[in-house]
């Protein structure tokens, strides 16, 4: 058995959720994630049992494309994080109706097959396949259940497609002058590539710019928060509990070990950049009045921070990166998942016209408070031990970045629990806010556990990200 | 050979059927036959062969090409019973004259004497002025018959006029002569006037920049049908034409011995960075969804012709972009014929709400555009991506750049029907399922993730 059983589980259950109907699609999506989930496991098992995993077959002869999947402790942590939050979403959709059912599970599905490839992927060729692949169900999924008004959220959507489009088509462009210079797709040819520094600038550059779009980094963020706010729940969860972490491993998997030279020359800028992303984010987070707007400009904070954290190429930074990736993916689909849980309940997503539900709903008033002081990185969370190694890693830098970038935490617990407040305290509401449901209440216990467990104990997830950060770090180092 | 032959005999047959009065059954037995011939021409296949004093020349490139033309007239052929079904007695001509057009595209590509080229040209483009005015009682068909009629003539003047000159220089008509003669160092000043006169009546015929403005009328105009075959079928026939005049006249080499080959190649790339921009910014603007494809088809073109900067090499990428590019086509217009065939225009509003009332077309109608428009797994991003290789190989870095922007911006408006088509409401009803139609729109788009899947099945032909 190796990782591309993941995807072809993923693959059928996509066109089996496809064919079950509406009726039972939310129940065969469901099933296949876990299996896909569960598959993940025993690989991971086998992985660490010293097995290889790996899975390489040729696919076109001329120019060299190989169906080459790589699992590595960064590629197994990542697809992990990306099929433990698919059941989860999936399962977090149950209380909601959704018209042509069918359709919508199998884009999830088919959404994280490609999600879960571009992790996987190992031949620069294929990783692009997965990548843009990915970008066509989210495509649908916002646009066709979407919320809001109609023609607002098509804007939104046609200029989330186009922006990433864009980025990605000059990746491509870079990959294709790599492979003119190294006769190969593959991932370690490509590391092996002997580039002067101004091609390696160029061809950094042509990276970042479907990087930044994608995670999103300043300034590239502008369709961020119209297409977390317009899009389905659902939706909003894949594009930032997994699809921005595509871009976020990418620059760890690509960009850097490819073009180290010029992330070496240009470290301060790209550090700067993430770091305003992290101010600007809370900055802006402080001023939204739509909850799930506010989420989104949290995360583009957190996420800022997490850039940064990789651009310092150190290995502390990395390991920071990495762990603060997976945290962050937890504790933001639990974040946009309660905003669905109150609109379930208010209808609305204005925080104004929200408040006093801890009066009627303790259990979920604790529950949600759980996850926004994870969100803010209190200790004994995950997100602490991710948040924490990277402004440490900054700290090596240069103090300043620290200080700033440390900024996420103070101005983060200020708008987190100002809204906590404004959200969850108060008087009573006049509108009934019935209690959660066990599905609901499921999926919060999940994430919360997994938040609290590697909180207290993040060694496993460190061991297993290890090895292949030190190796990529001495691809970076080698000359 | 046998298979230029066996295209003829079938279209005279089809002629007969209308006089032994088996109309009914004119499509099934014409795709049969085109069927036949195609594997007649499988089995011509790899075997180099020239025939009447080298009138004809069968090679790879030839028969790989004619294969995909044949199978792209298969469709329109099968595409052809529900749109003509209120013209029945005139159903078995304009069969013919399809089959006949094919017969032209087989002769364009297999010439090995530049008077066939100019036959098969001929044989090709009076069969599209026909079928362009083909509506007769509407004006609008009249007019795009008329308009192509002229500019086409005239560009087969051109070409005519650089046949000429190119038979002052070489004194004569046959490739390899001219292949040969072509490699001297003293060639009269004639032969690459000669080259341009026909290049420039090729560009026309391809419609890209500067020579494209009879394209977005004539495809506006003309019956859907017809424009889906001058978009797939003349559109490409014409490409490969001019690849093969390019490599087969040895152009290359002798511009190189005359130290104009740098001049010949800025030509290239600006023409087609003017086509790809033009079309693209153009399509932007339109709201009837023929003359978008119409533009979209401009900028195609220009794409293309990025091959001529390689020729040595880009055989096989030609044929894949052909391939996909009119495969892509054939799924969109088969999706196109059958939502506006209640009506006299062809607006993006008739698409609207097509996603719910059906959803298979509407998929199948997505896909093509995603494909046009170079997404993944689809085989316009695989064509896209081989060209982009073969022209950055060549040292043509800025060329890709602009053309990697200009696939951004088709996304625009290759979006704009998808999202037509799914986020609008349906404000029609669109009734009955035209089998031909479906199988039209299924099978094509089938082939075109096969060949996005599989890309070595037809790239490797030709090498």
């Amino acid at each position: 058995m190796n990782v591309s059983t993941i995807l072809i589980i993923l693959l059928i259950g996509a066109f089996a959720t496809y064919l079950s109907g509406d009726k039972l699609a939310s129940k065969v999506a469901l099933l296949f994630s876990l299996a896909a989930l569960g598959c993940s496991i025993l690989l991971l098992n086998n992985y660490n049992a010293g097995e290889n995993i790996s899975f390489i077959a040729n696919w076109i002869n001329k120019p060299t494309i190989v169906l080459a999947l790589n699992a590595d402790g960064l590629g197994i942590a990542m697809v992990l994080l990306t099929l433990a939050l698919t059941p989860i979403i999936i399962f977090s959709s149950f209380g909601n109706e959704y018209k042509n059912a069918k359709s919508f599970y199998a884009l999830i599905l088919f959404m994280a097959f490609a999600m879960a490839g571009t992790f996987l992927a190992a031949d620069g060729l294929l990783y692009y396949v997965f990548w843009e692949l990915a970008l066509v169900p989210i495509y649908f999924i916002a646009l066709i259940w979407g919320n809001g008004d109609a023609e607002e959220r098509r804007k939104a959507v046609v200029k989330f497609f186009i922006y990433t489009l864009a980025g990605s088509l000059f990746m491509l462009t870079a990959f294709i002058y790599l492979y003119q210079k190294t006769g190969s797709f593959l991932l370690e040819k490509l590391y092996a590539a002997e580039l002067s520094s101004n091609e390696q600038l160029w061809i950094f550059l042509a990276f970042f710019l479907a990087y930044a779009i994608k995670i999103p980094i300043i300034p590239f963020h502008t369709w961020q928060a119209n297409v977390y706010q317009k899009a389905p729940t659902v939706g909003t969860m894949l594009l930032s509990g997994i699809m921005l972490k595509m871009g976020l491993y990418s620059v760890l998997r690509w960009q850097l070990p490819i073009a180290p030279l010029a992330a070496k020359e240009y470290l301060n800028i790209f550090i700067s950049l993430g770091i305003a992303g992290v101010i600007y984010g809370s900055i802006v987070a402080l001023k939204q009045k739509d909850l799930k707007k506010l989420l989104a400009y949290s995360s583009l904070a957190h996420v800022g921070l997490i850039a940064a954290g990789s651009y310092t190429l150190t290995l502390d930074g990395l390991r920071g990166a990495v762990l603060q990736m997976i945290a962050h993916g937890f504790v933001v689909v639990g974040l946009f998942f309660a905003a669905e849980v109150i609109f379930r309940r208010f209808e609305t997503r204005e925080i104004s016209e929200m408040g006093g539900i801890r009066i009627q709903s303790p259990k979920f008033t604790s529950m949600f408070l759980i996850l926004v002081l994870a969100s803010v990185a209190l200790p004994s969370t995950f997100n602490f031990v991710g948040e924490f190694t990277v402004l440490y890693s900054l700290s090596q830098i240069n103090i300043w970045f620290a200080v700033l970038g440390g900024t996420t935490i103070i101005l983060g617990a200020y708008y987190m629990l100002k809204m906590f407040q404004q959200v969850m305290l108060g008087e009573a509401n006049s509108k009934t806010f019935a209690d959660v449901s066990l599905n609901e209440g499921i999926s919060f216990a999940v994430i919360i556990a997994v938040l609290l467990f590697f909180g207290f104990y993040p060694k496993p997830i460190t061991d297993l990200i290890t090895p292949s950060l030190e190796t990529i770090l001495s691809v970076i180092n080698k000359n | 050979m046998n298979t230029l032959i066996a295209i003829t005999g079938l279209g005279i047959f089809c002629l007969l059927f209308e006089i032994l009065n088996l109309r009914k059954a004119i499509i099934p037995i014409t795709i049969a036959g085109l069927l036949g011939v195609l594997a007649l021409n499988y089995c011509e296949f790899g075997a180099e062969q020239s025939y009447y004093n080298n009138m004809i020349t069968v090679s790879k490139f030839s028969t790989a090409f004619s294969s995909l033309f044949i199978i792209i007239t298969i469709f329109l052929v099968a595409l052809s019973h529900n749109f003509y079904h209120n013209h029945p007695t005139k159903i078995s001509d304009y069969v013919a004259i399809k089959v006949f057009l094919l017969a032209g595209g087989v002769a364009m590509v297999s010439f090995g004497n530049l008077a066939m080229f100019f036959l098969g040209i001929e044989v090709l483009s009076i069969a599209l002025y026909v079928l362009a005015a083909s509506d007769r009682l509407n004006i609008k068909s009249n007019e795009a018959g008329m308009k192509y009629f002229l500019m086409g003539s005239f560009a087969s003047g051109i070409i005519l006029f650089g046949i000429c000159l190119i038979y002052g220089a070489m004194g004569s008509f046959d490739i390899t002569e001219i292949h040969e003669s072509a490699l001297s160092a003293e060639l009269p000043i004639w032969f690459p006037i000669g080259m341009i006169l026909m290049v420039v009546g090729m560009l026309f015929k391809i419609a890209a920049v500067p020579f494209h403005f009879w394209a977005p009328d004539v495809y506006e105009g003309s019956p859907a049908l017809t424009t889906a075959l001058m978009s797939t079928l003349a559109k490409i026939v014409a490409v490969a034409t001019l690849f093969k005049l390019v490599s087969g006249l040895n152009l290359i080499s002798s511009l190189e011995n005359q130290d104009l080959l740098y001049t010949f190649q800025n030509i290239v790339v600006f023409l087609s960075i003017a086509s790809m921009t033009v079309g693209n910014i153009m399509a932007l603007r339109q709201v009837n969804v023929k003359r978008m494809l119409a533009f979209s088809g401009i900028s195609h073109a220009g794409f293309m012709l990025m091959t001529l900067l390689t020729v040595s090499a880009s055989a096989g990428v030609l044929l894949y972009y052909t391939a996909a590019y009119a495969l892509a086509g054939i799924a969109a217009f088969s999706v196109i014929l059958y939502v506006c065939r209640d009506h006299d225009n062809e607006d993006i509003t008739n698409f609207h709400g097509l996603g719910k009332t059906n959803p298979l077309l509407a998929a199948i109608l997505t896909a093509s555009l995603l494909s046009m428009a170079g997404i993944p797994i689809f085989s316009g991003f695989f064509a896209k991506l081989f060209l982009f290789d073969q022209t950055i190989k060549a040292g043509f870095v800025s060329l890709v750049i602009v053309a990697v922007i200009n696939s951004i911006i088709s996304v625009g408006y290759y979006f704009k029907l998808i999202i037509a088509m799914y986020s609008k409401e349906p404000n029609q009803e669109r009734t009955g399922k035209p089998f031909l139609i479906y199988a039209a729109a299924v099978v094509s788009i089938a082939l075109n993730i096969i060949l996005g899947l599989f890309p070595s099945l037809v790239l490797d032909l030709l090498n």
